[in-house]
Order: structure tokens, then sequence, then C-alpha cells
């Protein structure tokens, strides 16, 4: 090649570098800076501030308060009338996953979510319509042990690589009681079933698991400390299961396990820590209420679903007080989706919340932005506004604890991502192409494929894998 | 806990009552020092048939007419007796002060399973689904378990009513309208049958009901729309021989020298409903399945009801023209749809109320969730229903809808006393409820939740 070529080249590179740069910064509003004006703020961290501005920078919070400053060229949105909130952090979501659960043995540690997650799941863009801007991809609870989970931000319209959050910390999913002895799914026919059955067996699947992690650290300390001794052992064979839960035992990958009643609760605290760990979030934790204190004593925090009861056997003693009973005994408690459905409309969860056992007005604000940011280890850089946090933030049309109150717009990083105006305009040009794409099918003489009878297969897991929301 | 209600009733009358009845009883027992600690229950007066209530100094919001800003509602004999700024309290009234507080009729869910179904995935507890595909004498009223813990739960956010109905087949039984505080299903019932409830028949998905796991799976769509078909050919042939058979049952009736036909149950059930006296309910989803119901309506002259109508709106003015109405849920619904407008569930009730459609709005979920009807509602509001709208979509509408308009859904006189006493605006999440009335009786608001709550709150 000869020099000039390169020479273009560089500068081709350059430019499209260049370019796209500029794109992103069109969508932001033609600079870094903006400025959301004359708002009623709800930090979540440190009370509400009436009219108050926020300067975003560069994707960041740069000043929060009454008296902000901005540059002469920042982008300004007016919300005059409006309440700012912390964009919404759901710790418990199977949001745009390919798939949910590998369910074919009762330990998946080597399963990682990350690696089937669908960024064109268009419930991303409806979660965005309700202020969730993270969440937190759950393996789901078939197993006793399930495979690793995945924290994303809900950059619609962005590549995967972009949603991924790249300071995250790894999590496992963990799940006891009806779903791992699989009490609700229906076998197919000859199909043998699998242990364990019982919240006996699913305690030893687990016991069994780091048993036989504890045993991998030990042969691959033995093999470290041979080869320093300046010996030529051979390595243990490398098993990526094992790999994982050897750094759940080494406290390097968080537990966060699904669990209803209050027995199994302690059977697994009990069991980590019999192996000098400890479980890092409850999930569900329906019955957490009743083991309050063991929990708090524990050290583990708990991610719950605010108010369903009773879907399922282990849902009967469910209680919508479970947030303020945990929250009043210092547990850090969140409210998850675990549904397509509820993570449209987390405010509503979380409002739902202050009628039962009084929690307040930023308790529950937390309970969806501070407190699962401290959940998955996120809350230096989201989960409240403060300065030098990320701009993920949702404009509410009125206070976002009133049934008749509505996101307006959601920004991650300072970017908006949903803008409630400019997709209402968006409809009827969506409808017209729409129609037009039919109309043109329909004209093109002899190009349709004949439809070719299609057979499902049976599902041969129930909608209660993702917890148990079943609907009649 | 605010919540609850009978500490803070005015029990003046209650000692002027109970006195003189209790004091010759309690004084023959003093020496039994068990006697006196019996003595509260008695005097308590529970379930006092007779009581007499007034709520003073609240602001009445009465749905039908103007919202009274500070006034009294007095009930008498299980009615409401007086409505006004100014009625006259009888001595013998337990009076509630309604200072600060707002009185609004009791909320009416008008789809849910509430009775049928305990436990969702346990089977042993659900009494929805009869087998077969037309079950018209099957009766929600009789398996409604009146004392299922998920009741009360339904009443914590201020329903009095729902309408309870069996799911499955094609025609899937009758429908019960019911207070949801009652000793038995009887005592419980506000009109029973309220309707008969069709699912029309679908091929295939298409929604709620219509049978995803059904017929889907394994099956090719020329296949499923045979079967689509020969459900409605059956329909239509269990009217036609509904209508004969009452035809046959009246003749015999007049003349003696006919014969009689066998009694077929079925059929039975089915004469109130081929005369126009009985509506039916009809889960339709898609505009193409609401058409078809409309068109079967016509045909059979039944006073039909669109139960679900996802698409309704693409047949609003159908809909308006015959006076159909539409019961609108869940509203906290995902869009059906991956290219629908992220919020057309929540916005179909206001544009069906726009287009002059009668609408209510109900839960049609888990019984468990009954009590999230006011956030249906409100969210409902928040994305263009007007606010009136929402709260007459879950009051008085629903009663219009099921004729029993001249007896629920507004505070009116002569009305039953099904009656919320709340600290805000119903719909709202943090208003709480304070007293509720059903049938006149005011309600215990104790729940499984509240005592769950009391027992473990301030465990050591």
């Amino acid at each position: 090649m000869k020099t000039s070529q390169i020479i273009r080249l560089m500068i081709l590179v350059l430019a499209l570098g260049i370019t796209a740069q500029a794109q992103r910064n069109t969508s932001s509003g033609g600079s870094s800076e903006t400025l959301i004006r004359n708002a009623t703020i709800m930090t979540a961290s440190h009370g509400t501030i009436e009219n108050g501005s926020i300067l975003i920078r560069d994707g960041k919070i740069a000043a929060v308060g009454r008296n902000v400053k901005a540059g002469p060229n920042a982008k300004v949105i007016d919300a005059t009338g409006m309440y700012v909130t912390p964009g919404f952090i759901d710790s418990h979501s199977h949001t745009a996953l390919d798939s949910v659960n590998e369910g074919s043995l009762s330990v998946t540690a080597m399963v990682r979510m990350r690696d089937v997650v669908d960024d064109t799941d268009v419930n991303i863009y409806r979660q965005l319509a309700g202020g969730m801007t993270m969440i937190h991809q759950l393996h789901g609870s078939a197993n006793a042990i399930g495979g690793q989970n995945s924290i994303i931000k809900l950059k619609w319209g962005r590549p995967v690589e972009e949603m991924y959050v790249a300071d995250a910390p790894r999590t496992i999913k963990f799940a006891l009681g009806e779903n791992p002895k699989r009490s609700n799914s229906t076998l197919q026919p000859g199909a043998p079933r699998r242990f364990p059955a019982t919240r006996m067996g699913v305690e030893e699947t687990i016991r069994e698991a780091f048993t036989q992690g504890r045993e991998y650290i030990r042969k691959w300390d033995e093999y470290e400390a041979a080869k320093k001794r300046g010996e030529n052992p051979l390595p243990p064979r490398r098993d990526l299961k094992l790999e994982a839960i050897a750094d759940v035992l080494r406290g390097k990958m968080d537990i966060h396990s699904h669990c209803y009643r209050a027995d199994e609760i302690m059977m697994l605290a009990r069991l980590c820590e019999e192996f000098g760990i400890r479980v890092h979030t409850f999930q569900h934790v329906l019955e957490g209420y009743k083991v309050a204190p063991e929990i708090a004593k524990h050290g583990a925090s708990a991610s719950i679903l605010p108010d369903w009861w009773a879907y399922k056997m282990e849902a009967y003693d469910a209680i919508p007080f479970n947030a303020a009973v945990m929250t009043h005994k210092g547990i850090v408690v969140s409210i998850h989706s675990d549904s397509n459905e509820h993570a449209r409309r987390f405010y509503q969860e979380a409002g739902k919340m202050m009628k039962y056992g009084d929690l307040t007005e930023e308790e529950a604000l937390r309970l969806i932005t501070l407190n699962p940011a401290i959940q998955i280890r996120m809350d230096k850089r989201v989960g409240s506004i403060d300065v030098g946090k990320d701009a993920d933030l949702v404009i509410f049309n009125g206070h976002p604890f009133s049934v008749y109150s509505r996101p307006e717009m959601t920004l991650i990083e300072g970017e908006v991502y949903f803008d409630r105006k400019a997709d209402l305009e968006r409809r009827p040009l969506l409808a017209k192409e729409k129609k037009d794409l039919i109309e043109r099918e329909k004209k093109m003489p002899g190009e349709r494929q004949p439809t070719q009878q299609q057979t499902l297969p049976l599902p041969t897991l129930t909608e209660d894998d993702l917890d148990g929301h079943i609907h009649p | 806990m605010t919540h609850l209600p009978l500490a803070s009733v005015g029990t003046k009358s209650e000692k002027q009552d109970m006195k003189p009845a209790k004091r010759p009883f309690a004084f023959c027992l003093l020496p039994f020092a068990f006697c006196l600690l019996a003595l509260p229950i008695f005097s308590q007066s529970k379930y006092d048939p007779a009581a007499v209530y007034a709520i003073r100094n609240a602001r009445i919001v009465t749905v039908t007419g103007a919202t009274i800003e500070k006034g009294t509602v007095l009930v008498r004999d299980g009615k409401i007796a007086a409505v006004g700024e100014q009625v006259s309290v009888p001595g013998n009234a337990k009076v509630i002060d309604g200072t600060g507080l707002s009185v609004y009729p009791g909320l009416i869910d008008s789809g849910t399973i509430l009775g049928l179904s305990e436990v969702g995935a346990v089977n042993a507890t659900l009494d929805t689904t009869e087998l077969g595909e037309f079950n018209s004498n099957m009766k929600a009223l009789t398996a409604v378990n009146p004392n299922s813990e998920l009741i009360p739960v339904a009443r914590s956010n201020g329903v009095t009513t729902v309408l309870t109905c069996p799911l499955g087949g094609v025609i899937s039984g009758q429908c019960a309208l019911i207070n949801i505080d009652g000793w038995t299903p009887q005592e419980m019932a506000l009109r029973a049958p309220a309707a008969m409830r069709l699912i029309y028949p679908t091929a295939g998905g298409g929604g709620r009901g219509g049978g995803f796991f059904r017929g889907v799976f394994g099956q090719s769509p020329e296949a499923l729309r045979q079967q689509r078909d020969k459900r409605v050919e059956e329909l239509r042939k269990k009217l036609d021989d509904a209508i004969a058979y009452a035809r046959a049952k009246e003749a015999a009736a007049k003349d003696k020298s006919i014969p009689a036909h066998p009694t077929d149950l079925g059929l039975e059930a089915l004469i109130p409903v081929v005369k126009g006296e009985v509506p039916v309910l009809v889960t339709a989803s898609r505009q193409g399945e609401i058409k078809s119901a409309i068109e079967l309506a016509d045909k059979y002259k039944l006073r039909i009801i669109i139960f679900g109508g996802e698409e309704a709106i693409k047949v609003a003015p159908l809909l308006k023209e015959k006076n159909i109405p539409v019961l609108i849920g869940p509203i906290l619904d995902l869009p059906d749809n991956e290219d629908d407008p992220y919020d057309i569930a929540y916005a179909r009730a206001g544009e069906l109320n726009k287009a002059g459609v009668k609408i209510a709005i109900m839960t049609n979920g888990e019984p468990a969730n009954i009590r999230l009807l006011p956030y249906h509602a409100g969210t409902a509001a928040a994305f263009g229903l007007p606010k009136e709208e929402a709260l007459k979509a879950v009051t008085i509408y629903p009663a219009q809808i099921f004729g029993v308009d001249k007896l629920v859904g507004s505070i009116e006189v002569g009305k039953v006393a099904n009656l919320i006493v709340t600290d805000g605006d119903p719909l709202e999440y943090r208003t709480k409820l304070k007293y509720m009335f059903v049938n006149g009786h005011q309600t215990d608001l104790m729940n499984k939740h509240i005592r769950l709550y009391e027992k473990f709150k301030d465990r050591p």
C-alpha cells in the first residue's frame, strides 16, 4: 500500500469518527450541555428541590439546585410544573433476553445472560416510556443454581455493546422453593422428573455444588502452590460451572436468590454462612417480613415483588407491608418487576408502598432508584440525582406518585431516549408506513410465498418459571 | 394501624341500646368472672342488622349528582336513607365523624373470578372452568366461597361489588354480580344471573381467554379456522334449540294435549338469554370477533356486552349506534402486538369513552389483585379518560350496564348502602380506606395481610 493511500484511509477513518461523534452530539441537542429547568426534583438521596434545575454535561450530572447556570449553547428542557426523578432501576428483570432458563440441570452456573441479550426487544422501549433506565437481567428460577446475570442500560436503538454496563459486578441467580423443585410445571409425557423435588433436595443441591466448588478451589490452589515450588504439575481440568461456583465462594460473584418462604430464606443464609459467604440479595423474598431480624443479621438486602400474592401456594402469605417491615428493620429494600408489564409502571409499584406501613415519599422512591442501585453495586454511578452521577432521569407531568401522572421524557446519560411528544408525533407516520408496506405486499404479483404449515413445539417451561406471573 | 374501624365508631348509642337489655343477664351471672370478659362481645353488636349509621361532616361524592362539600349520609335498613347538607340524625344512630374524609359509592369490578379461585397455581382451589364447551347451566354463585381469604383483601381499596364469572368453553356459564361481604353466597348476590358468559370462538391466539394454549400448538391455521367455524355453528344451533325449546315449553303449558318436551337443563338456562332478559357477556378481542358477536346478537335478539374488546375502537361507531357497552381491562396490560403504541392498553378506555361508547373498567386478572381496580381506572385517566369518567367507569357505569343502577353505583336515597369512606380520592395510591359499608352493614376492614403484618411487624 502506498503512503498516499494510507493517508487517505486514515483521513477516511478520522472523518467517519467525527461524523459518528457529530451524530451523537446532534441527538443530545447539538451540544454536550443540557439544562432541565424549573422542575420539582426528587433526588432520592437528599430530599426534594422545588423550582430546581439540573445541569448535564457529557452525560453526567454537573450541577443540581436552585441556582444552576448553563453555558450559552446548552440545550434547555423547560420542566415548569413537572417532576424529575432518577431513572428507575429494576433489580430483577427478564427483559431483552432470547432465553431465560437453562432448565435441563439443577445447577447451571456456567451459562451467562449477557450472551443472550436481545437489543431489539420492544419491551426495552415500553419500559423506557415508564422511566426505566437500567435493568438487572436475571436467569430464570428453574434451577437451584441458575446462570450468571447481566446488567444493561435501556439504550433503545443502540447495539447491545453500548447497552452493557462496563463496570457492572458479576452476579448469579439462585432459586429456592416451588420453582427449582418443579412443583407447578407440567412434564411432557414420558419425561422423567428432575432432582430436586423437595426443599430438602434444593438445600443439598446447593451444598453439593458448594462442596465441589471448594474442592475445585483446593485443586487449583495446590496446582499454583506446586508451580511456585518450581515443580511441573499437571493443571486440573478446567470446569466452567465450578469456576463460577468457586468465584461465588471467593466472594467475587454476588448471590441473588429467588425465594418465598421464611424457612428457605433461613436455609440459604445458614448454608452460605457454613461456607463463609453471605447471600447478597434475596429476590422476591415474600415472607421476608417474618424473618426480617435474621435477614438483617445475615447482612443481605431484599428485592421484592411489591404486592402480588396468592398466585401460588408459597405466595399465600405474601403481604404488601413487606417493604415497610424490612425497611424499618434496616434492610436495604428494592421492589422489582420480574415482568415486562410491571416494569412499565414502576412508579406506581413504588407509590403503592407508601400506604402499607407508612413509608415516606423518599423511602418509596428509593425502592426503585437508590436501593436497587446499591443491590447491584452501581450506586456510585446511578440511583439518585447527585453531582457526578450518570444523568439517567425521568420527567413526569405531575407527581410521580399520583395515579394521574405519566412520564413525559426519559434520559440516559443525558440523551433523550423517550419523549412522549415525539412518540405521539411519530404514530401517524408509522401507521402510514405499515399501511403502505401491506399495500405494496398485496400488489406484488406472484411473489407471495405459499404459507407453510408450521407446527410449533410444546413449551417445556411454563410462565411460572418467570416466578409465578401466571395469568388465568 | 389507622385501618381498624370499629374502635373509632361513635359508641354513644351502642351503650344506650345495649345496657337495658344486657343488665339483668349480666347481673345474674356476675359471680362468674368470665362473664365480664364476654360482656363486651355481646354488647358490641357488630352484626346488628337494625343498626342506623350517620356519616357526618364528610365530603360526599355522589357520582350521579353534585358533590356535597360538607354533609351527612344516613344509612338505615341496609339502604341510603338520606343524603345532604342538612340531615336530621336519629338518636339511635351510630355516628361516624367524617371530618376530613370523603364518602364515595363502593367501587364495582365488572370482570373477576372472585370466590371461584383461591391460589392460582393450586388446581384443587379452582372452580372456574367446567369441562365441555356449552355450560349454560353452570352458576358462578354456586361456587363462590364467601370465606375466601381473597375477599377481604379485594375490599381493602374500596371495591364492594364484583361480577364473578365462570371461564372456558364457548358458553362458560352464568356470571353473578355479588356484594363482597356476606355469610352466604345468596346473601351476597346482588343479581344472579347477571349475565351469560360467552367466549366468542377464535381461530387460536387472539387475546385473553381466546385460548392461546387451547388450540394453537400443533395445528395449522386452516384446522384452527375449521374448528372455530364448527364451534360457531354449534353455538348458533344451541341458540336455535333454545328458542325452539322455549316455544315448545310455552305451547305445552297452554295446551295440555301437546306432549311436554323432556327437561333440558342447558336449554332451560338459555331461555332468559334468547328472550333478552339476561344479557350475554361476549369475550371478543379482535374487530372481526366483535362484529360477528354483533351479528349474532342481531340475529337472535340478544342483549350483549363486549368483554375485553381490545380492538373495540375500530368498531366504535357500530357499538355506539347499537348501544352495546364494553368492559375494558386489565388497563394495566401489555400491548398485544409489537407495533402497537406503548400506551395502547392505558389509552383504550379514554378513546372508547370519547367515541361515545359506554364503558366499565375491570381488573380481569387474578382475583388476588382486585384491590388494584382503582389504579386501573386511574391509569386510564392518566392517558386520556377524564377523571370523573374514570370514577364512573368503576361505579355507575357498570351498574347501568348490568341493569342495577337503581340499586348501586352512586349515593342516592333509596339505593343499597354500599359506601366507602376514605381520606382522599379512592383512585390514588396513597388514599386509605377508613370505613366501608356493604348492604348497609359496616364491614370489618381486617384481612389476612393486616393480621400477618400485626403479628410480625414488631417481632424481636
